[in-house]
């Protein structure tokens, strides 16, 4: 397992988010996290990556214990994640922003006065231009974050959490508000992602997508796991449906 | 060179390193408004040591910007916990503090004010400044320069991105308050007096206006700030009486045309 979370809960005032959560996730796995709108999918990943402290339970990553572990030592770790809502810095460029997350990969003092800013020679800018050429973003390079289109905002955000060289890759809701070519592009770009050997776990609510993409999935209600299954059986499942569609009962 | 053309340049020197030390803690998101206490820190502090030890003056310039930098680490660790307006609040506060200690000092002669004999010459004070420029566009061609600007973008997800926000906030406060002190130290021993009264907050707001005027977007706003604000006040001097009136209108005209400042990054314009 690169990924396990053992008996995971958190509440919010009396609201139970999450609710003694188990699972695991294998090495170079696609993951799925699904689940009705306020089932605490984005809460398990801010949990995971430090945003919020657990109430009670574990994380490990790579066998180690990093629960109470501060965000930026997860991420020093190999754990990367991308947002519901895009949070690039808006003030930096595009390529400013792919930078930022490299510094994830050997951190201290002596990286953080590593220059950055010389030209196309530089190494980190050079590499930062590559990954960003090979996504089809170059030409936005030098853009300021805040100023792109909401659709090359989520393929930079991916960028740069690529940059961090994650060995884990957490995707809040990637395919949302994205059209169909986009989404089919989204997909390639996580497939040859996934064939380098990152782990995937993923929130999302296109199951097309998801049935493509990811080989397990785990469904959250309530904060609760309520199925662990494959993803072709996702639709045979009688409490997804009800978790989904309501009960047939009472419909 | 004529006294007054090297006055009017030392000023300029002096005012380029203010710029810088309200520039960065601007930059990581930090309103300081206690930077005046700084300068008098540094410039108290350093002719203390020229005064008193008879340490030449490039030295105890060192050692100013040395106590200013050290008190600003301390400070910074109370004042961090602050955010926005309430870090303003604060640092206002602590100018209010420092400049009522050192007026009731009598060591450094309190209110009535403290001359610094030794004597630093154009050249040096220049060459300070040259320096200090020359090393704020290296620190922000390098991850500290976009690091520092991520944080104050959006500290939770810089803090996800693997860098340690709290230490770049308070390295980018200290430097600013070792730069502060550094203004000060060269300004007590070029001009030889130092008056506890001047180092007040009004102070510090110039200083910060500097940077809002010239932008905060790049490294030569500031300098282009500090330069305005040296230089147009005394090409008005014709205009004996009027000269701060329309150097205020000239200031407000330039901040409602460019509420960002004068000098914009340029990836604000592709699009």
């Amino acid at each position: 397992m690169v990924l396990e979370i053992r008996n995971l809960s958190k509440h919010f005032g009396g609201l139970k988010v999450v609710d003694d959560l188990s699972f695991g996730v294998a090495r170079g796995e696609r993951l799925a996290l699904i689940g009705p709108n306020g089932a605490g999918k984005t809460t398990v990943f801010n949990l995971i990556t430090g945003v919020y402290p657990a109430d009670s339970g574990s994380i490990l990553l790579e066998q180690s214990d990093i629960t109470g572990l501060p965000s930026r030592y997860r991420i020093r770790r190999g754990l990367a994640r991308t947002f519901q809502n895009i949070r690039l810095m808006a003030h930096l460029t595009v390529i400013e922003n792919v930078m930022i997350a490299q510094y994830a990969r050997a951190p201290g003092a002596t990286a953080m006065l590593q220059p950055v800013g010389f030209g196309r020679a530089n190494r980190w800018r050079a590499e930062a231009r590559a990954a960003l050429a090979e996504a089809g973003l170059d030409a936005y390079a030098d853009a300021a974050a805040g100023t792109l289109a909401y659709g090359i905002q989520k393929r930079v955000e991916l960028v740069r959490a690529l940059a961090a060289s994650p060995s884990v890759l957490l995707l809040d809701e990637p395919a949302a508000g994205l059209n169909p070519a986009e989404t089919e592009a989204l997909h390639q770009a996580l497939e040859a992602i996934a064939r380098r050997g990152v782990t995937l776990v993923v929130v999302e609510h296109d199951m097309q997508f998801v049935g493509r993409l990811c080989s397990r999935v785990v469904v959250l209600n309530f904060g609760c796991k309520i199925a662990e299954c494959a993803a072709g059986e996702i639709h045979a499942d009688a409490r997804v449906r009800e978790a989904y569609l309501g009960s047939e009962e009472l419909a | 060179m004529s006294g007054y053309l090297e006055s009017v340049l030392v000023l300029l020197a002096i005012n380029a390193i203010l710029a810088y030390a309200a520039f960065l803690p601007m930059v990581a998101g930090q309103l300081n408004l206690g930077v005046a206490a700084f300068v008098a820190i540094g410039a108290y502090s350093a002719g203390y040591c020229s005064n008193s030890f008879s340490v030449h003056p490039v030295p105890a310039a060192l050692a100013g910007t040395a106590v200013a930098g050290a008190i600003g680490w301390l400070v910074a660790f109370p004042i961090l916990r602050t955010r926005g307006i309430y870090l303003a609040l604060a640092t206002f506060a602590l100018n209010q503090m420092v400049q009522g200690t050192i007026l009731n000092l009598d060591v450094v002669g309190g209110a009535s004010g403290y001359p610094v004999p030794a004597h630093i010459g154009f050249a040096v004070v220049a060459a300070f400044s040259l320096a200090v420029i020359l090393l704020v566009f290296l620190a922000f061609r390098t991850r500290f320069g976009i690091s520092v600007t991520a944080v104050s973008d959006d500290e939770r997800v810089a803090d996800l991105m693997g860098l340690s926000v709290r230490g770049l906030q308070s390295a980018a406060f200290t430097a600013g308050a070792a730069l502060a002190g550094l203004a000060g130290a060269l300004y007590a021993h070029h001009f030889n007096y130092i008056e506890a009264q001047n180092y007040g907050v009004l102070f510090s707001i110039y200083i910060v206006l500097y940077v809002l005027l010239g932008g905060t977007q790049t490294v030569y706003g500031p300098l282009l700030g500090a330069a305005v604000f040296t230089l147009l006040p005394e090409l008005l001097r014709g205009s004996a009486a009027w000269r701060y009136v329309i150097f205020a209108c000239l200031i407000i005209a330039i901040m409602s045309l460019r509420p960002q400042g004068v000098i914009l990054k340029r990836a604000w314009f592709s699009k």
